[in-house]
C-alpha cells in the first residue's frame, strides 16, 4: 500500500531492478530481493500495473461478468513438466493453455488466470524470465489477463527448477449445457486433430532415447476453437480436453458418466507419422498420449457434419476428424474397432506411462 | 509408414482369414474340440489382442497365451530380492520400466523407490553401464531380465565393463530361456496343444534349429513367427497347413528376421558370460531344470549375487492362483477364479496379470469380443462356456 502513496521528493522510490542472475532462498523471504522480484520479472513481464498488484488478489467487477453469462467457471491446475522447455512449448505456455483449455471445454469464455509458482533455489533468473514471457504471449494469444500471483522459493532438492500453478475464472455462456454424462447412443465422436504430439516432443526432448523424431508440442489456446464450433452447435453434448491419459482417458470417462458405449475407428484415429513411429518403438499407444491442444466432442449425429466443418475451418482443428460413434452398449466401455475389423477394449490406463509429463 | 503399413493390409488379412477358416473346416472334422495353438511369446499375445485378431478366428481355432513374458514369470523371491538390492544405500538399483510395477512379497520397485530406495528406469544396459561411469562412488545394479532377446546385450555390456575395468557396475541376472520351459509343457499330463508360433525375437538371436526336438520328439508342427498382425495370421495360416496336412516340421515365417542359426555374435557373447543354472523358478511354472542362466566364474566380479549378499527368499504362488493351468491351455485365463476379482491389472497376484503382454492382463485390458467370453464388465467375470 505505501508504494501506491505519492513518493516523497526527499526520498524517491527507485524502480525495482534485480540484479542476482540466480534465485536464492532470499527471494522468496518476503522482504525487498522478493519484492524486486515480483515487480521486476512478474509484475512488468505480465504487463501488470504495480498499483493494481499491490493488493493480495485481484479485484473483478461483477457486471461486466454477468453480460457474458450465468455462470462462473473455476478450475486450477499444477505443472511439473520435465523438461522446463520442449520443442513446441515450455511450461509457462503449457500452464495458461491448460488452465484456459480446462475452462473452455466447459463452453466457458476464459477471462482471468492467477499464477503461483514454486522456484527451487539456485534457478537460474533468465529461465524464470523467459517462462513468464511465454506465459504472457499465451496469455495475450487467450485472451485473458494473469491477474493474480504468489513466488515461493524452496532450498534447493525441495522442488525440481520451477513448478508453476494456474487457477482461471471464466463466464459461462447462456443455455449451454456440456456435461460428461450427455453422450447418447448414435451421437459422433470427434477430435480437433492429430493425437499424441506432446507426450512425444517431452519424452523426445528429454534426450534419454536419442530419437530423431521432429514432433512438437501441440500447446494450444481452444477458446475461440470452442467458440467456433458452439457458435454453429450449441446442442453438443461433451467436451473435453485430452491431457494426461490421452483420448482413451476422456472417452472412457464419457463412457461411464452417460452409461454408454463408445465405438471408436482406429482408421479414422489421426496420428503424425513421427507419433506413430515412435509409439511403434517403444510399444505406447497414441491413445494414452498426453495433448495439449486437442479436445473431444461428443455430439448429437445430425450436427456431425456441421460440428467437423466448423472445426476444420479453425487453425487449431484443421485436422478434425470424426473417430466413432455412441452406441448403448457395451456400457461404460469404450470399443476399438481395428482397421482389420478386430474389436479391442480400450480401457483406462493402469499406472504411469510416462510422469512429469505436463 | 514405411515398412510398417504394408505387414497391416487389411485386404491381405481378409484373405489369410478365408484360407484359415477354410483349413479350420478341414482339420476340425477330426477333432471334437477347438485347435489349440499355442503362442509362446508375450510379443505376440499382446499384438493378437491390439488389433484384435483373436475376435476374426474361426470359433474351431484357439489360442492359448504361453509363457514368454519374461515379467509375468518372475517369481516373487526374486523381485524381493531386487528391493532388498535397491534399499541398500550405496546402490543405484537400474531396471527396465515395465519391471517396475511386478509386485513383490512386500512391495514392488515402484514402491520401493517411493519408500527412498535410489531406483532408476534405463532403456538398454549400456544406459546402466553408463550411470556407474558417472558414478564411481555408487554401486551399479542392473536387473537383467528376458529371454535370448535381451540377453547378448546384457552379456555384451558385462564385456564392455570387463574390458573397461568398471568395478561398481554389478548385473542381477535373471536371464532366462525358452526351450527347457516349451519342453516342460510338452511333458505336462495335461497337454492339449495341437501347435506352436515360435517367438520372433528370440529366435532372430537363436535361429530356428532349436526348436527342431518340438517336432521330432512331441509331434507337434512350430512356425517362427514374426509380429506385425499379417505376420501373425500368416504364421497361424502356415500351421494350419501343416495340421491338415498331418505333417509336423519347424518353418520359418519370419525370415526377413530369423535364420537357421541365428545370430553368431550374439550367440558368442552369450556363451562367453552365462553358463546354464541346474534349474530355475518359473511364476505360475515352478522350478524347471536348466531354463536360466547365471554369470560364468570368469565375470564372477559383475555378480550381484556374488557382490551382495542377495537374501534369495522363496515365496510360493498364491494358492488359489491359477496361472500353471491357464499357461498350458488347460484353463482360459477367465475361468481362473481369481480372474478380475482379487486378481487385476491394479492388483495382480498372479504372473500373467502383471505385465500387459500377459495373458490375463491383455484378456482384462482388452477384453473379449466373442460372443461366448465374458462382455465388457472386467469387476463380474462370467464364466464362458468354450
Amino acid at each position: 500500500m505505501t508504494r501506491t502513496a505519492a513518493p516523497s521528493p526527499l526520498h524517491p522510490r527507485p524502480a525495482a531492478v534485480l540484479r542476482d542472475t540466480r534465485i536464492t532462498l532470499s527471494h522468496g523471504s518476503g522482504g525487498k530481493a522478493m519484492h524486486d522480484l515480483i515487480e521486476n520479472v512478474f509484475i512488468a513481464g505480465f504487463g501488470n500495473s504495480v498499483e493494481a498488484a499491490a493488493e493480495d488478489q485481484a479485484r473483478i467487477p461483477l457486471a461486466p461478468l454477468a453480460a457474458l453469462g450465468d455462470r462462473l467457471a473455476f478450475t486450477t491446475d499444477s505443472y511439473v513438466v520435465e523438461p522446463l522447455f520442449f520443442p513446441g512449448a515450455d511450461i509457462g505456455r503449457l500452464a495458461v493453455n491448460g488452465t484456459v483449455n480446462d475452462l473452455a471445454v466447459g463452453g466457458a469464455l476464459p477471462l482471468f488466470i492467477s499464477c503461483g509458482v514454486i522456484i527451487e533455489e539456485g534457478l537460474d533468473v533468465g529461465v524464470l524470465r523467459a517462462v513468464v514471457a511465454s506465459m504472457r504471449a499465451a496469455a495475450d494469444e487467450a485472451g485473458v489477463k494473469i491477474v493474480t500471483g504468489d513466488t515461493k522459493v524452496v532450498p534447493r532438492g525441495a522442488a525440481d527448477k520451477l513448478f508453476l500453478n494456474t487457477a482461471g475464472v471464466g463466464v459461462i455462456r447462456r443455455g449451454l449445457a456440456l456435461s460428461v454424462a450427455a453422450a447418447r447412443p448414435g451421437d459422433a465422436v470427434l477430435v480437433n486433430g492429430p493425437i499424441g504430439d506432446h507426450g512425444v516432443a517431452v519424452l523426445n526432448a528429454r534426450g534419454e532415447l536419442a530419437l530423431e523424431a521432429a514432433v512438437e508440442s501441440d500447446s494450444r489456446p481452444l477458446g475461440a476453437l470452442v467458440a467456433a464450433l458452439l457458435a454453429v452447435c450449441p446442442a453438443v453434448r461433451s467436451l473435453r480436453d485430452a491431457t494426461r491419459g490421452g483420448v482413451a482417458t476422456v472417452l472412457n470417462e464419457f463412457a461411464r458418466a452417460a452409461g454408454v458405449g463408445i465405438y471408436l475407428d482406429e482408421a479414422a484415429l489421426p496420428v503424425r507419422p513421427a507419433v506413430r513411429g515412435v509409439c511403434e518403438l517403444l510399444g505406447l499407444d497414441p491413445l494414452y498420449l498426453a495433448n495439449e491442444g486437442k479436445l473431444v466432442a461428443v455430439v448429437p449425429p445430425e450436427s456431425a457434419d456441421r460440428a467437423l466443418a466448423a472445426l476444420r475451418d479453425h487453425p487449431y482443428g484443421e485436422g478434425a476428424m470424426i473417430i466413432g460413434e455412441v452406441r448403448e452398449a457395451p456400457p461404460g466401455r469404450v470399443v476399438l474397432k481395428t482397421e482389420f475389423g478386430g474389436e479391442r477394449i480400450v480401457d483406462m490406463l493402469v499406472g504411469e506411462q510416462l510422469p512429469r509429463i505436463c | 509408414m514405411k515398412y510398417l503399413e504394408e505387414f497391416r493390409e487389411p485386404q491381405k488379412a481378409r484373405a489369410l482369414l478365408r484360407e484359415i477358416a477354410r483349413l479350420a473346416g478341414r482339420i476340425d472334422t477330426c477333432h471334437r474340440r477347438p485347435l489349440q495353438l499355442m503362442e509362446v511369446c508375450g510379443g505376440h499375445t499382446h499384438a493378437m489382442f491390439r488389433y484384435g485378431l483373436e475376435a476374426l478366428l474361426p470359433d474351431t481355432v484357439e489360442f492359448v497365451h504361453g509363457p514368454g513374458c519374461p515379467v509375468c514369470v518372475l517369481p516373487m523371491g526374486r523381485v524381493d530380492d531386487c528391493v532388498a538390492l535397491a534399499e541398500r544405500t550405496e546402490v543405484i538399483f537400474t531396471t527396465f520400466g515395465d519391471a517396475m510395477r511386478v509386485p513383490g512379497s512386500k512391495k514392488s520397485l515402484l514402491q520401493a523407490k517411493a519408500d527412498g530406495a535410489d531406483v532408476r528406469m534405463v532403456y538398454s544396459p549400456l544406459d546402466a553401464l553408463g550411470i556407474a561411469r558417472r558414478h564411481p562412488d555408487r554401486q551399479v545394479v542392473f536387473f537383467g531380465l528376458g529371454f535370448e532377446t535381451t540377453m547378448p546385450g546384457t552379456a555384451l555390456t558385462i564385456l564392455q565393463a570387463h574390458k573397461e575395468g568398471i568395478a561398481n557396475f554389478s548385473l542381477f541376472c535373471n536371464h532366462i530361456t525358452i526351450v527347457p520351459t516349451i519342453k516342460a509343457i510338452l511333458d505336462s499330463p495335461e497337454l492339449t496343444l495341437d501347435g506352436f508360433l515360435g517367438p520372433g525375437h528370440v529366435s532372430m538371436v537363436t535361429g530356428t534349429q532349436p526348436y527342431q526336438f518340438i517336432a521330432r520328439r512331441y509331434r507337434k508342427p512350430v512356425v517362427v513367427t514374426g509380429f506385425e498382425p499379417l505376420d501373425i495370421l500368416q504364421g497361424t495360416w502356415m500351421l494350419m497347413k501343416q495340421l491338415a496336412a498331418g505333417r509336423c516340421e519347424v518353418q520359418n515365417q519370419y525370415r526377413r528376421v530369423v535364420s537357421t542359426h541365428g545370430n553368431a555374435a550374439a550367440l558368442g557373447a552369450v556363451q562367453a558370460v552365462f553358463e546354464l543354472r541346474e534349474f530355475f523358478e518359473w511364476r505360475g511354472l515352478g522350478s524347471i531344470d536348466h531354463s536360466g542362466v547365471r554369470i560364468r566364474s570368469a565375470y564372477a566380479a559383475f555378480d550381484a549375487e556374488r557382490r551382495f549378499a542377495v537374501p534369495n527368499v522363496r515365496i510360493a504362488d498364491p494358492t488359489a492362483c491359477q496361472c500353471g493351468e491357464v499357461l498350458k491351455g488347460a484353463i482360459r485365463p477367465w475361468q481362473c477364479k481369481l480372474f478380475g476379482t482379487a486378481c487385476t491389472p491394479e492388483t495382480p497376484l498372479g504372473a500373467l496379470m502383471v505385465s500387459s503382454e500377459g495373458a490375463c492382463a491383455a484378456y482384462h485390458q482388452y477384453g473379449y469380443a466373442r460372443s461366448d467370453r465374458p462382455a465388457a464388465s472386467p469387476a463380474a467375470p462370467v464364466r464362458a462356456a468354450t
